[in-house]
């Protein structure tokens, strides 16, 4: 059992900081790009993106291993994942527009840019390619929805400050993020190493 | 809209020039920053988003007139996974080594906006000539933006040129025996990268383009 819990807490840290999604995987860049403007945006998309990317990671792996592999079609694996999150996407929406309309008002609208995410897709395909157990599949998407916030807030708290810096004219808008986004990159490679797994 | 060669001529221009992917249009980032630093990869990849965004456009374009509009996009959604898994299944078979490091961005080409965007605004409207012409355009534009990152990446950062001659056989170009930039093959390099290249790309299009007013965002 200890070993378990060491292994689950390795995967949070290693999800979060070592391979951090938005830093050295790659993935989400066009959300990360799109809603890194203001804090307040920023926050409210992380807190929606980890709660649908953990229980669309614990819905995929119910399915994929209770569906698609006895049946040996896991090739399919793509439709089925994209269909649980649409499903599930659509689902939230209706579902916290009736129950807490207050919440919905506020983050209504990164629901619907959640569904073409790559990162919710991500996290359920690697689930399956590495063969994670239950517990570990959700303790990877909260590592990994963890790791996105933490990037987005960091994003966000820069490019509110750049608003007043004088940018050459070329560089402005989306060039200048790119290279801030690469150098925070720089900063965390510095994690690597941090744990083994 | 008429068919006529010029107006096939521009369609496919216009994703590659105007609309291009990634450099104007800012979409479908992942890969252009995953798998560039190796021009084979890129190269791959781009090949594999061309033929699923043309694949597409065609097949929305064929079935337009009985999608109800009412479940247009879920309908596209299953179109576009369904080329993508085509797609992923063909690497895996033919290149294997390449699908090895890009496989998990293949199978996320589902994710992109860029396809389903086109698939919506463009595809679901018109035949499928031009449907086919536009996918066409803008898959070249996307490789065309994959090919220069990785083009440059490789060549900063390693030195070296990976020149695909074939589906499994390289050709290893390599210059100088001074020590490369190596930051450009890690991570953090391929943001500098793009950003780099965007800001150039701006800079030219002010420069040079600028008498072809275009709504510009």
């Amino acid at each position: 059992m200890g070993s378990e819990f060491t292994k689950i807490f390795e995967l949070i840290i290693s999800a979060s900081l070592i391979n951090n999604f938005v830093f050295t995987r790659f993935l989400g860049l066009c959300i990360f790009f799109g809603v890194s403007k203001k804090m307040e945006t920023a926050v409210g998309m992380s807190i929606t993106f980890t709660a649908v990317m953990m229980v669309s990671a614990a819905i995929s792996w119910v399915i994929f291993n209770m569906v698609l592999v006895p049946l040996e079609i896991t090739y399919l694996e793509i439709i089925v994942f994209i269909g649980i999150i649409a499903g599930l996407v659509q689902l939230s929406d209706t579902v916290m527009r009736k129950v807490a309309p207050g919440l919905y008002y506020k983050l209504g609208i990164y629901l619907a840019l959640i569904s073409t995410n790559c990162i919710i897709l991500a996290v359920p395909l690697i689930n399956a390619g590495e063969k994670y157990s239950f517990i570990q599949s959700i303790a990877f998407a909260l590592g990994s929805g963890l790791g996105f916030a933490l990037a987005l807030t960091i994003m966000a708290s820069i490019r509110e400050k750049l608003e007043l810096a004088d940018v050459p004219v070329p560089f402005r808008g989306l060039p200048m993020a790119f290279v801030i986004t690469g150098l925070i990159a720089l900063a965390f490679t510095g994690f690597s190493g941090l744990i083994t797994l | 809209m008429s068919s006529s060669s010029t107006n096939l001529k521009e369609l496919f221009l216009n994703g590659i020039v105007k609309e291009n992917t990634i450099f104007k249009l800012a979409l479908s980032l992942c890969p252009s920053i995953a798998v560039t630093n190796n021009l084979k990869n890129g190269i791959f990849m781009g090949l594999a988003v061309l033929f699923v965004q043309v694949m597409v456009n065609m097949t929305i374009s064929l079935l337009r007139k009985v999608i109800h509009p009412k479940v247009r996009l879920p309908i596209f959604m299953l179109v576009i996974s369904g080329w993508v898994t085509v797609t992923q299944l063909m690497m895996a078979a033919f290149v294997p080594d390449v699908y090895s490091k890009v496989g998990l961005y293949v199978a996320l080409i589902v994710a992109f906006a860029s396809i389903l965007a086109r698939a919506e605004m463009f595809a679901s409207k018109n035949s499928i000539i031009p449907s086919m012409t536009d996918g066409l355009g803008m898959g070249v534009g996307f490789l065309f933006a994959l090919s220069v990152i990785s083009f440059f990446r490789e060549l900063v950062g390693k030195a070296t040129l990976t020149i695909p001659t074939g589906l499994t056989t390289t050709y290893v170009a390599t210059f100088m025996d001074t020590k490369p930039l190596l930051i450009m093959v890690l991570p953090a390099g391929g943001f500098l990268a793009v950003g780099i290249l965007m800001a150039l790309f701006n800079w030219i299009d002010a420069r040079y383009l600028k008498k072809k007013s275009h709504a510009s965002h």
